[in-house]
This record gives structure tokens, sequence and C-alpha cells, in this order.
């Protein structure tokens, strides 16, 4: 791994990790929601990206961590840290079955069966009702909460705390990120979406690495929903919609898809964009419905992705 | 009520619904089977025509039956200019690529529903039917409108299906979707065919739209209903073929006012959408469609 790929990287941590000191408590919360939602937006960028498989699905994944983490805590009281675990298990096994399914579909057949597979899941979440509350959704009280990890107590409540989970959390996402793209099954993953059956023929298992992709992806998104949840104390419908399946789709688009900080970018550029046309509007989708056309029309490799092309070719 | 009478209301309701599902999916089936793109925003098409209905039959004098008539050449009009644009300003620079067309397309969903929203406003709109006949059964009575509904449903596929087969417009469609670039080496004007069949498929969900919302509302979120439900038709009929999208419409239909009158309408939603997935991926031609070539 060259120098300056790292460097960046980790420029990027050290900015976000000063932030805190100089933002005020507002753009602290929203920095964390950006956060935890940019490493949806990681996972989702290794299957669009990287593996040039677009789902419109993604939800159900994001919406399995969600509800995993907030029924474990409140439901089987499960502590933070294990509920965490129980999420991110349930985000691996759900996105392996649903992978090995709709894998069998592709190109706009696997578009349509991720979307399927996804509205049934919100429907479900929906039928279901009297555990998951609907669209109300379940709120985790402030005492359930609080753990000891290690000997110290840990109170989720506290935003600067919750600040740094996020970052570390992020931070992590990109590392692993980057070794997956770097590796050889990277390597693999863009050959598949240059030339699906020249890949094939060179004897690489096909399947098998776009089952892999697509666990990572759903996996990430599963860990993302899980975050969310417990960090913000709320897990809802409304983030199992198709509305959070479209999300990170547009946000990897606008920064740049199969770049590594592209969705990071692209999270962080759409929330402010959304943050200052509520100003103005309560029709915050007018603005990503533009911004999606737009992105199609004028600017379909994104921000990172012009640089990369123009200026930066060294940019993972 | 008894069981039976309960049964033979949930067939009725499910005819209606069978009717309406086959209208939605209309056109979503021809611009798929033509053009080979999904037009995600088909269903803000859908809403529009729905919204149109409501503001003409708020605006037309001479009570609902005329404002249904007038609806039903305004909307489709209207709605048809709107896809015109898009088809020009948005398919054609992509070059009908289909995953650009489908992320486009979400964009204009957003787009349509949010202006939509701003100019009509959040509240659900009630249009009353042209007629209010009510048939008297035994057990209950059922709604006249409803059965007529299912009548204009009938004649309009018959329409289509005899535009498409019988008529030279339909075998230049038909070519088209066979293989355009033989079509275009036969001279075959093949923007302006895709350009009149976009069109075309909104002109008719707006048709659908006016049709279907007196037993509805109209409401600025109602369009996703509609999309999902068409995809879910086209898909299981095999995309881009017109009869299947009308069996799997009857058998979609049927089987959820029957699901929705003695479980619940969530359940039958879960199902169904469940069945398109797995008929995706283990038919993907669809239960009635051919396999791509």
């Amino acid at each position: 791994m060259t120098a300056r790929v790292l460097l960046l990287h980790g420029a990027v941590i050290v900015a976000l990790f000063l932030l805190q000191f100089v933002a005020s408590d507002y753009a602290v919360l929203t920095a964390t929601r950006i956060m935890v939602l940019a490493v949806y937006a990681l996972g989702y960028n290794i299957l669009f990206g990287y593996a040039g498989l677009l789902s419109l699905g993604h939800a159900m994944f994001f919406a399995t961590g969600l509800y995993a983490a907030a029924l474990g805590v409140t439901r089987l009281g499960m502590a933070v840290p294990e509920a965490f675990l129980f999420a991110a298990v349930c985000g691996v096994i759900v996105s392996t079955v649903i992978g090995l399914i709709a894998l069998r579909a592709s190109g706009v057949a696997f578009m349509i069966v991720t979307l399927m597979f996804s509205q049934a899941a919100f429907l479900t979440v929906l039928y279901f009702g009297d555990i998951t509350r609907g669209d109300e959704g379940i709120v985790i009280k402030d005492d359930q909460r609080v753990f000891s990890l290690f000997g110290h107590v840990v109170n989720l409540a506290d935003p600067v705390l919750r600040y740094n989970i996020a970052l570390v959390f992020l931070a992590l996402a990109i590392a692993a990120c980057l070794a997956v793209v770097r590796s050889k099954i990277g390597h693999v993953l863009v050959a598949i979406r240059e030339n699906e059956n020249r890949t094939a023929m060179l004897g690489y298992d096909v399947k098998r690495y776009k089952l892999i992709a697509f666990v990572l992806s759903g996996s990430f998104a599963a860990f993302s929903g899980a975050a969310y949840a417990l960090l913000f104390a709320y897990a809802g419908s409304t983030l199992a919609s198709i509305q959070y399946s479209i999300h990170p789709l547009l946000w990897t688009l606008l920064g740049g898809a199969a770049t590594v900080l592209g969705p990071v970018l692209g999270t962080a550029l759409m929330f402010l964009l959304v943050d200052f046309a509520s100003g103005f509007t309560s029709a915050s989708l007018l603005f990503v419905g533009v911004v999606l056309i737009l992105l199609v029309l004028f600017f379909p490799k994104g921000i990172l992705g012009t640089l990369r092309q123009r200026l930066w070719r060294w940019l993972p | 009520m008894g069981f039976f009478p309960h049964l033979l209301l949930a067939i009725l309701e499910g005819t209606v619904a069978a009717a309406v599902l086959a209208l939605s999916a209309l056109g979503l089936s021809l611009v798929f089977g033509v053009m080979r793109v999904v037009n995600v925003a088909h269903g803000e098409f859908f809403m529009l025509g729905a919204m149109l209905a409501w503001f003409v039959a708020k605006s037309v004098p001479g009570g609902p039956a005329a404002g249904f008539v007038v609806a039903l050449i305004v909307a489709p009009l209207a709605v048809g200019a709107l896809a015109f644009v898009t088809e020009r300003l948005l398919l054609r620079r992509i070059n009908y690529d289909p995953e650009a067309t489908i992320v486009a397309t979400i964009g204009l969903m957003f787009v349509i529903q949010q202006l939509a929203l701003t100019v009509f406003g959040a509240d659900a709109k009630a249009v009353s039917a042209p007629f209010t006949y009510r048939i008297a059964l035994p057990w209950f009575g059922f709604s006249g409108y409803k059965l007529f509904v299912v009548l204009a449903s009938v004649a309009l596929l018959l329409g289509v299906w005899w535009v498409l087969a019988k008529t030279k417009l339909g075998l230049i469609m038909r070519v088209t979707q066979f293989d355009r670039e033989t079509a275009t080496a036969f001279g075959i004007p093949v923007n302006q065919v895709y350009s009149a069949v976009f069109v075309a498929g909104a002109a008719l969900v707006a048709i659908a739209a006016v049709l279907i919302v007196p037993i509805q509302q109209a409401h600025y979120l109602m369009g996703l209903d509609p999309l999902l439900m068409s995809f879910i038709v086209v898909i299981i009929g095999g995309l881009g073929s017109i009869k299947g999208s009308v069996i799997a419409a009857i058998i979609i239909g049927l089987s959820d006012g029957i699901i929705s009158m003695f479980f619940s309408p969530t359940l039958a939603s879960i199902i169904a959408t469940l069945a398109v997935a797995l008929v995706l991926v283990f038919r993907p031609q669809g239960l009635f469609g051919v396999p791509a070539r």
C-alpha cells in the first residue's frame, strides 16, 4: 500500500477527530449521524461500485441490524455490546441467505428482486407491529444504553463519546474497505464488473466472488443499522423503507462509485445539502431527486471518480 | 353473513383488484416490452393522473359524470406530454441504458412526488364516481361503478392487444422490440417509436388512474403501490408479455382479495412481493414469457 494512500485516509480520520473541538453541538450530532450512515454507504459501494451490482434493497440489511440491536436491548435483555454482536451475526446470516437467492438473477432482474425482497421485509416489519411498533418505532431507554466495558462505565447518551465511537467505527470500516479493494478479492470484483464472462473464463469462481461482495456489503449495512439504533436509541419502520435503499445509492453516486472515500464524501455532502435546503423548503426529497437526475445526466462518475480520472490516478 | 356470501364478496373484490392491477400494469408492460427499460416514475404518472382527475372534477361544472369525461381526455394528454419531455430530455440522453434509466427515473419519482405535495397538498382527496348505481345482492350491495371498472379494463386491454397484434403500428413496435438494430437497418425510425411507446405507456396509466381514483383516493404518495403492483404483475406474467400480465393480474388480484378478506392485506402484499422475487430468480422470463435471446 503506497504511503500517500495511507496518508490521505489517515488525514481524513484525523480531520474528523479534530472537528469535535471546533464544531457546535448540533454539528457534532449531525456529523455523528453522517459517520454512522457513511459506513452503510461504504458497504453499498463494495457491491455497486466495485462488483457492479446495483441493489435497490439494501434497506433490508440496514433494518436487520437496526431491529436486531433494538430488540436485543429492549426485549431480549442484552447489554449494548452483546446486542451489537447479535445484530452483526443476524446481518451476516440474512445477507448470505438473500445473496444466495438474489444473485441467481442479474441486470435489471437483480435490481427488482432486491427491491421486492426489501419491500417484503418492510411489510413484515409493519405486519409484526406489536413487536416493532410500526412507524412509531422502538425507543431505547437511557438506562438501557449504559454498560460497562473492560471495567469502564460507558454511557451512549453522552454526545462526545458517541461522536468518537462513530469515528472509530467509520475508521475501521474505511480500513476494511481499503483492505478489501486492494486485495485479490477487490481486483476480481472489478474484473467481474468489467467483463463477467471473461473473468469466469479465466477460471475465477464468479458466483463465489459475487456472494462475497454481497455478504460484505449487506453486513456493513447491518453493522451501520445496529450502530444507528444503539447510538440514537431509535428503530422505526421509515428506516426500512425504499427510501433507505435509495439513499446509499445516491450517496455513492454523488461521492464517486468505486472510490473508497467517495461514499463518505457523498453522505456528508448530501446531508449538508438537505440541511441547507430545509432552511427554505420542507420538500427535501425534491433535492434528492434533482441531484440524482443531474448526476446521471452530467456527472456519472461522481466527485472523486472525476478527480481520479483527471488528476489523482492513484486514488483507490 | 355466512361463508359463501363472504367468499363471493372476496371474489368480487378480487376481480376488481385484478382489473385495477391489469390496468395499472399495462403501460409499464408496454414500455418494458418494447424499450427494455424500467420506468420507476410509472407510479408517479398514475398519481398525476389521479390528481388531475380530482382537479378536473373540482373545476368542471355539471356534476361528477361531466368531470369524469373531461378528465379522461385531459389526464392522458397532460401526463403524455410530461412523458414526452422526459423521454427527450432524460432517457434519450442516457441512451436508454437500463441502470442509468432506473436511477434517473427514481430521481424523477421524487421530483414529481414533492412537486405534487407542494401544488396539491398532503391531504387525501376523494373523487366521486360518475354514477352511483348499487347492485343489490341478497346478502350485500355491490358498487356498480366497480363492475364498470372491470369492463373498462377488459375493453382497454383488448384495444391495446388489437393495436399490437393487428395494426401496422403494432407490427412496427414488435419489430423494434425484437431487434432494435435490424429495425433501424430496415428504415424504422426507432427513436420515434420509443418516444411514442413511452408517451402511450404514460397516457394509458393516466387513463387507468382516472378510472380507479373514484374507488380509491388521490394522495401524493399513492404512486408507490401501483408501481410495486405493476412490477409484480409484469414480472410474474413475463416481462413484455401483455397476455401474461393479464393472467398474472387475475391470479394476484383474486388471491389478494381472498387473503385480504380472510387474513390481512399486509400478509397478502408480503406473499405477492416474495412470489415476484422467487419467480424472477427461478424463472427469469416470467411464467408466460419467452426467454431472452
